[in-house]
């Protein structure tokens, strides 16, 4: 399972490089889509299979393909992939990488002095994933489900063509 | 067929000759598959079918194979080459891997996945990307309206598919479909779930894009649809994919509300094959009786009903379940 975890991990990283260099937008979603799939891989080899499911089915299943959706409803073409390119100069990469660096070498130092955390622990069932869910940790649900509810209720009111009908006479 | 014995099929050679077999079984099923459909649509419609080849036209298949394998294998300029080539391997990919999880028989499963059924789930959210990519990659607006009226269908079929299965989730407690058969000794989930059974046969069919749902290769109006572009044995792949997904489905179906292997006299094997046969040739009926639905019918068909229905049936579940415990 350590071979599975770093493989998976690799994986990972290069896709999602591959996501951010790409200039044409599905290539990237696609690369996008390995990248989850990798993570999910990555949630196996840690013994949680709810979690690695989970993130295949919505992730990688839901929200990606309305990326996509959306990015083939645009259907910009070539002429696209020519202004990413113009867009996607040397001088862009300073300040991101910079950045990043200075958060993977946080990473690699947070790692180095406790690496008792990356040790395999225990599977978890969905059974154990469930209760803790709706035990312990039931507020959390309630206020991420509100939030979600939340959601759902602007994309509504934004989506909605009787009220798009009574602006239009009246301007 | 307990033949291989729990000892024999939970070593590295008997899970071999488990996958090996059941994989040749699936890939020799969908040419069958083809002239069943064919012969029962024939037969519903008043006409022969294929008869000519072979007794009862049995060798048609073949016929065919050799047919789409001599074909020139056409990748239009204009389209994006590497996915145009990925897309139609991903529908067959995602049918395979989604039988993994399939308990045939107490003995004969691939891999008993304690979340098997979120596995199913998973995988046939995947199947998506093959129609909306070859869609896109195809370069023709009439193959990206298919792809795009694919994307927008089964993404909206998936959310009450996985809905309408948690009724069974929660009788049976478990996600390991194994289990869920075990718990279906005292009465099958049909009866209990019946509404469940209908929104996850609804979706199914949405999802395996047949008719009535087979909006994104409407011939009428988007000349093919997502595979108008495509010739040859990456046409051929399409067509594996979609049989593939009606023994799935089929499949699921059985061990999620017919008791799976399940059954007397008969051994457990017989009993799963007959049942999916059974829901093989409904979807082949469905084909010969309905008329394609209209697109907005469709897709608010999918929000307005079916996702309101999908979650009362899992709230009554639950108030049932919590009332009688």
């Amino acid at each position: 399972m350590t071979a599975v975890f770093y493989v998976a991990s690799l994986i990972a990283i290069v896709a999602t490089g591959m996501v951010i260099t790409r200039f044409n937008a599905v290539h990237s979603l696609l690369y996008l889509i390995v990248s989850l799939m990798a993570v999910a891989l990555v949630f196996v080899a840690l013994g949680a299979y709810l979690a690695a499911v989970l993130e295949i089915i919505i992730y990688a299943g839901a929200i990606m393909v309305l990326f996509i959706f959306v990015v083939m409803m645009l259907n910009q073409g070539p002429e696209s992939t020519r202004q990413e390119r113009l867009w996607l100069t040397g001088r862009m990469w300073v300040g991101p990488g910079l950045l990043a660096l200075i958060l993977s070498a946080e990473l690699i130092y947070a790692l180095g002095s406790n690496s008792a955390h990356l040790s395999k622990g225990a599977v978890a069932e969905p059974k154990d994933v469930s209760l803790s869910l709706f035990g312990p940790y039931f507020l959390v649900v309630e206020l991420a489900s509100i939030l979600l509810l939340a959601g759902i209720i602007g994309a509504f009111c934004l989506g909605r063509r009787e009220y798009l009908g009574k602006e239009a006479p009246k301007s | 067929m307990n033949v291989a014995g729990p000892s024999f099929a939970e070593t590295f050679v008997g899970q071999l000759v488990i996958v090996t077999s059941i994989l040749m079984l699936l890939l020799n099923l969908v040419p069958l598959l083809i002239w069943l459909e064919r012969r029962l649509l024939a037969l519903w419609q008043d006409r022969y079918g294929p008869n000519r080849v072979g007794p009862f036209g049995l060798l048609q298949p073949i016929a065919d194979m050799i047919k789409i394998f001599m074909k020139e294998d056409w990748i239009p300029p204009f389209a994006d080459k590497v996915v145009f080539v990925v897309a139609p391997v991903v529908v067959v990919f995602t049918g395979l891997m989604a039988f993994a999880v399939v308990p045939f028989t107490p003995g004969i499963v691939i891999a008993n996945l304690n979340v098997g059924l979120l596995f199913f789930l998973a995988m046939s959210s995947m199947g998506v990307y093959s129609v909306a990519l070859a869609g896109w990659a195809s370069n023709n607006k009439y193959s990206l309206l298919g792809g795009l009226r694919a994307s927008a269908q089964m993404l909206g079929y998936e959310v009450f598919m996985g809905l309408s299965l948690m009724g069974v989730v929660m009788l049976a407690g478990s996600f390991n479909l194994r289990e869920i058969v075990e718990a279906q000794r005292g009465m099958w989930f049909c009866i209990p779930q019946f509404p469940g059974l209908i929104m996850f046969l609804i979706a199914g069919v949405a999802e395996t894009h047949r008719v009535p749902f087979d909006l994104p290769e409407a011939e009428s109006e988007l000349v093919a649809g997502f595979h108008a572009e495509y010739s040859g044995m990456k046409f051929g792949m399409f067509f594996l994919g979609e049989y593939l997904g009606i023994t799935l489905i089929s499949a699921i179906t059985v061990t999620l509300f017919f008791g799976g292997w399940l059954g007397p006299w008969l051994p457990p094997v017989v009993w799963f094959a007959l049942k999916t046969g059974v829901f093989v040739c409904g979807f082949i009926l469905l084909r010969a009786a309905l008329p394609r639905m209209r697109y907005d019918q469709l897709i608010g068909f999918a929000w307005k009903t079916m996702l309101p229905l999908s979650l009362l049936n899992v709230l009554i579940t639950g108030a049932v379940m919590l009332a009688t415990k």
